[in-house]
């Protein structure tokens, strides 16, 4: 199943609170420790939606400063890794600056877990010729591909293909729907 | 442009259709001084009186030829016709027309004629007259089996057409698009052949994702395509006599923007298995690949230019989309395209003329086309969603995809502009349109 970016966002918020409720079963961590922000890239691409939590409140004993910063940066990745789809601008391939944090936490987990693989859909608007589009989509699927290796993937735990404007998100021809529709996909097999 | 002359009509009678029985009656070409050069589309829209034609029994009920092929006229353009209601009179021969009356009536030509039933065939006498100088400017007798009315039709206005303009007509051609329909939830793609007027639609490939860019072999028997029916794109060439396919190109990466060398014996195709999208000519016999272009950029949707050796293309090596013009297969391109960031898939015509291609303007996508001798640059659509521009092979008419209210539609309009004529959708969008070239 696809989620929409608002479900994706709202479970993104959901799964970070959950790691928090678990967080403060027995265990304990300082406020201050809990503070860091997890941003994601939201439906128009260009803004950020902040994520985050406020601890308990009640102080751990038996728990190193190491192993809570480890679960820490764990939740947020996985947090992160909800995020699947990444916007890009009219006829360009450049990936946002939003959205490397999110693709590093999925090139980081790719490089921890060798034998999963990944889909990398590319698309276009519906704006310009259709074996054009189809090109660009796939600039796009290999611009993500390309700093998924740099990130730590491997090439062969990849696959790239491009739909151009043939599998838009949103229907219609709008600016909202457009910017919804120039992205790439990266499906988890 | 070129006169035929009157051996020349006969001979191409003759070589028409095979399910189509011509000869002709011996009559006068068109001459010189009648030759007409279509310069501002409807404003000059020839007046041209399509007479019902006279029927002498046992003719199938249905669409009238007459109907037919005033319909066939208006959508080139180029020919503004009579209502047969507003006609004085009704002849279906010569001896039965005067003149003085369709002078009234401000037209140019009338086009008379009759059917008779001869065992499972249909024939039709025709003929038509130019009412200023009151002679027959083309008479003949075609003949077609009973269920193929319309092709007798589309015949009679291809050779209307011709005799009018000096330029063949191009009504029996077929139209190759795309229909998609999400109306029961699951998309369905669905590749159809039809007339040029849309009647006589048949599907010949149903998926259930995406099909792209139907190109017609030079005899107009084959299409190749894209068909992403396996989850990627791949190239097929289809006959469809037989409706036998054969993948011919499923590498790494893109296949796709199939075009036909004129003798039909390779494609050109955009593959992106050396890294980025680049086009190559394949051989269809024997699969070799030659690589043609070389750059980082993409470079896609080649097509042969009229003499069959240089290639037209869409590259972004400038930064956005522009047409690029290789003289030959190892030429330096050269961009043809300046008036505005974004233009994208060339369509030629056959004479080295003009190129069309898809051009945006103030946030808008339009069929543009630049004048080769000179780089002259003139917008041919108005509405703000237009794709796959394909010319007709007598290079007057050219149909292109674009929008009415969210919904993809099929357009016609003069090559150089004129009135516009929207094929009648059929269910969901339509798209892709391929204009046949005139099938042998």
């Amino acid at each position: 199943m696809k989620l929409s970016v608002h479900q994706k966002a709202f479970a993104m918020v959901l799964s970070l609170g959950l790691v928090a409720g678990c967080s403060s079963t027995g265990e304990t961590m300082g406020e201050d420790e809990y503070g860091s922000d997890v941003s994601a890239v939201d439906q128009d691409g260009g803004s950020t939606v902040y994520g985050g939590s406020d601890g308990s409140g009640v102080s751990a004993s038996d728990l190193t400063e190491e192993e809570l910063r480890a679960r820490e940066e764990r939740a947020e990745q996985e947090a992160m890794r909800n995020i699947t789809t990444f916007y890009f601008d009219f006829d360009t391939a450049e990936i946002k600056a939003e959205a490397r944090e999110v693709l590093v936490a999925h090139a980081r987990f790719l490089e921890n877990n060798p034998n999963q693989r990944v889909r990398l859909e590319g698309h276009a608007d519906e704006r310009g010729t259709k074996e054009y589009n189809l090109a660009l989509g796939e600039r796009r699927a290999n611009a993500v591909e390309r700093f998924l290796i740099v990130n730590g993937a491997s090439r062969a735990q990849m696959e790239t293909v491009s739909y151009g404007e043939e599998k838009p998100a949103v229907m219609g021809s709008s600016e909202s729907a457009w910017a919804q529709n120039r992205r790439v996909e990266l499906v988890f097999e | 442009m070129t006169h035929r002359t009157n051996n020349t009509y006969t001979f191409m009678a003759l070589t028409l259709v095979c399910s189509l029985l011509v000869w002709a009656l011996g009559t006068g070409p068109a001459s010189a001084e009648l030759t007409i050069r279509i310069t501002e589309g409807a404003d000059s829209a020839i007046p041209v009186a399509v007479v019902p034609f006279a029927e002498n029994g046992g003719i199938p009920a249905g669409d009238k030829i007459n109907s037919i092929v005033q319909d066939d006229l208006a959508m080139s353009g180029e020919f503004r016709t009579l209502s047969p209601e507003k006609m004085l009179s009704l002849p279906s021969k010569r001896s039965e027309v005067y003149y003085r009356d369709w002078r009234l009536l401000g037209q140019r030509y009338v086009l008379v004629g009759q059917l008779s039933r001869n065992g499972d065939r249909v024939e039709a006498r025709y003929e038509l007259l130019d009412v200023n100088r009151e002679e027959r400017i083309l008479g003949e007798s075609a003949a077609v089996s009973v269920g193929n009315m319309r092709t007798l039709a589309h015949h009679i206005s291809d050779k209307v057409y011709e005799a009018i303009t000096g330029v063949p007509g191009a009504f029996s051609t077929k139209l190759a698009y795309v229909t998609l329909d999400t109306a029961k939830g699951e998309p369905r793609y669905r590749l159809q052949v039809s007339d040029v007027d849309g009647k006589r639609a048949r599907v010949r490939l149903e998926s259930k994702e995406p099909i792209l860019s139907p190109a017609w072999s030079p005899d107009g028997k084959k299409l190749a395509y894209v068909s992403f029916e396996t989850g990627k794109p791949a190239i097929y060439i289809h006959e469809l006599g037989s409706g036998n396919r054969t993948k011919v190109a499923d590498f790494r990466g893109l296949n796709s923007a199939p075009a036909w060398s004129r003798d039909g014996r390779s494609l050109l195709l955009t593959l992106s298995k050396d890294g980025n999208a680049e086009i190559y000519r394949m051989d269809i016999q024997s699969r070799n690949l030659k690589r043609l272009t070389n750059h980082w950029s993409i470079d896609t949707e080649g097509v042969w230019d009229h003499s069959g050796e240089g290639i037209f293309f869409t590259s972004d090596r400038s930064g956005g989309p522009q047409i690029y013009h290789k003289s030959s297969e190892t030429a330096e391109p050269r961009r043809i395209t300046f008036g505005s960031r974004y233009n994208a898939r060339p369509r030629p015509d056959s004479q080295g003329d003009y190129v069309y291609y898809v051009h945006q303007r103030n946030g808008g996508f339009h069929i543009a086309r630049t004048d080769l001798s000179n780089g002259e640059e003139t917008v041919l659509t108005r509405t703000a969603s237009d794709e796959s521009p394909s010319l007709a092979p007598n290079g007057r008419m050219l149909i292109y995809a674009t929008k009415h209210s969210g919904t993809s539609v099929l357009t016609v309009i003069s090559a150089d502009g004129g009135a516009a004529y929207s094929l009648p959708a059929t269910e969901g969008d339509v798209r892709e349109p391929a204009w046949s070239p005139v099938i042998r």
